[in-house]
């Protein structure tokens, strides 16, 4: 089974399994990954389920759209490949995907 | 010895995020989620929004999946609460059955205030608050129709949005003298009032409801001057109340809400509660509030598990809420009671988005945003964190 790794900011690793068409904020919170707060339940409203992708799969992952960017802009642990993880449709074929969990979620 | 159990008491955005954080705290032993929807718990903001305009499926608001409770060895039971009895630590279930607990937490919500009026339980008459309400609503609400919602509050602008998007005439009506009377400045209200206008809402203020008309159905519905408006379905949004009839029968202290602490315990220490249930008193606004948001259910559900477990935390996060409505999406940072003055940037009375920060003694404690993310999270942010103000900077595209 695929599966994403989940780092927090002190190293504690958790993985789950990746549901093809879920989003990676529900792949978190269905298994209940702490650092993911998800406050507004995937609307994009809160900013609570900030991830920051792994550099190397920045490009498959994709990049954060213009709404998220508005978002996660004000971010003082922003980092080039953060993404709200509400906005991240996941696929089968993302096994090894590994992302970070910022420190604090805001 | 058998495992210590915990019970939790409603099936909510706070329950759910409850029995989550009991795991994610250490809690080894069982966990009993006691919900009466019998349908896996899901998020009750996008009702109004998504749900009723047909966007999304139940399923798709899950707020956790089903398999989450499967492997989180977490127990569902279809059931209401019908006592609690503390000397005995049990609850008595619908059911007939009694449910032993070691550690009990209250999510017991709020539901819809009652439209005291003639003709309130007539056919076509809708309260909004649980996916079955919505479900109701949407055999109603057959395009062409006339739909009357009485309340011009959050819930009520909302589901006037949905009605008009599924192609219905929509009257809303709003007993004061603007809509959103109670929770933003004049200005925030002009603006709902104007968008809702363009978008062919007959937005009425002043407007009391005197009776509802029909005879088994809903007919139309008459205001306190005598007028009467045509209505072929009515939806009610005047507000809720809390759910708070278990606690007080189980002796334990509530003020418009289970009062609770800073580690959201009740006046009984080994009962916990959480969500829109609750008041407390809260430092940063120097009084009791009860809040009705479901980021101060999802904080207040943490530091329950967290007290349940033994930690020590305290509910402290910024109340803040969201709303959408058409294409905009609504953020407010902070609460606004007592401003004394506001700062408005952008142009409300002609565009799409603008923030209406709100001050006290010059300094700002809330913000409306719309259709501005960015403000949005620069003033969480500057609140939480209490961090200096520039007020030029948010004084310099001060609208004309």
């Amino acid at each position: 089974m695929a599966v994403v790794t989940f780092m927090s900011h002190d190293g504690e690793q958790h993985e789950a399994p990746l549901e093809e068409g879920s989003s990676l904020m529900q792949v978190a919170t269905n298994n209940a990954i702490p650092g993911i707060d998800a406050d507004c339940g995937g609307e994009a409203a809160c900013g609570t389920c900030h991830v920051i992708v792994d550099p190397a799969w920045a490009d498959k992952v994709g990049r954060s759209g213009p709404e998220e960017e508005e978002m996660l802009s004000m971010n003082p642990e922003r980092q080039p490949t953060s993404r709200l993880s509400c906005q991240v449709k996941v696929c089968e074929s993302w096994d090894g995907l590994t992302v970070q969990l910022p420190e604090f979620q805001m | 010895m058998s495992s210590a159990r915990a019970v939790v008491v409603g099936a909510s955005h706070a329950g759910v995020q409850l029995v989550t954080s009991l795991r994610q705290e250490g809690w080894s032993g069982d966990i009993v989620l006691v919900g009466d929807e019998s349908v896996l718990p899901y998020q009750r903001p996008p009702l109004s929004k998504a749900y009723l305009s047909g966007k999304c499926s139940l399923t798709e608001l899950a707020i956790r999946s089903e398999g989450f409770y499967l492997k989180q060895g977490i127990e569902r039971v279809d059931a209401s609460v019908e006592e609690v009895d503390r000397s005995a630590r049990q609850v008595l279930l619908s059911t007939g059955d009694g449910l032993s607990y070691d550690a009990l937490a209250l999510c017991t919500g709020a539901r819809p205030r009652r439209l005291r009026t003639p003709g309130a339980e007539l056919e076509g008459v809708h309260y909004l608050r649980r996916s079955s309400d919505v479900e109701r609503i949407r055999e109603d609400a057959i395009p062409g129709r006339n739909a009357v919602i009485v309340g011009g509050g959050y819930v009520g602008l909302e589901t006037a949005a949905s009605l008009r998007a599924l192609g219905l005439d929509v009257t809303v009506l709003e007993a004061a003298d603007r809509v959103l009377e109670r929770v933003t400045a004049p200005e925030v209200s002009a603006f709902f009032t104007r968008i809702h206008q363009e978008e062919g809402v007959d937005v009425r203020t002043n407007a009391s409801v005197e009776a509802l008309v029909g005879d088994h159905r809903i007919r139309e519905v008459v205001l306190a001057g005598g007028e009467s408006v045509r209505a072929d379905l009515v939806i009610i949004g005047i507000g809720i109340e809390p759910n708070t009839e278990l606690a007080e029968a189980a002796g334990l202290v509530v003020d418009d809400g289970i009062l609770i602490d800073a580690q959201a315990r009740t006046s009984d220490p080994t009962i916990v509660a959480a969500g829109d249930c609750t008041s407390q008193d809260i430092p940063r606004y120097g009084r009791r509030i009860r809040l009705e948001s479901v980021p101060s259910a999802v904080e207040q559900a943490k530091v329950a598990a967290a007290t349940i477990c033994g930690k020590d935390k305290e509910v402290a996060a910024l109340p803040w809420f969201w709303s959408d409505q058409y294409d905009l999406k609504l953020q407010i940072a902070g609460l606004n009671t007592g401003y004394d003055d506001i700062v408005v940037s952008g142009g409300p009375t002609r565009d799409r988005d603008f923030t209406c920060y709100y001050l006290r003694k010059g300094e700002p404690i809330a913000a409306d945003c719309v259709n501005r993310p960015r403000d949005f999270m620069a003033t969480k942010r500057m609140l939480t964190q209490g961090t200096a103000v520039d007020m030029a900077a948010l004084t310099a595209e001060v609208a004309v």
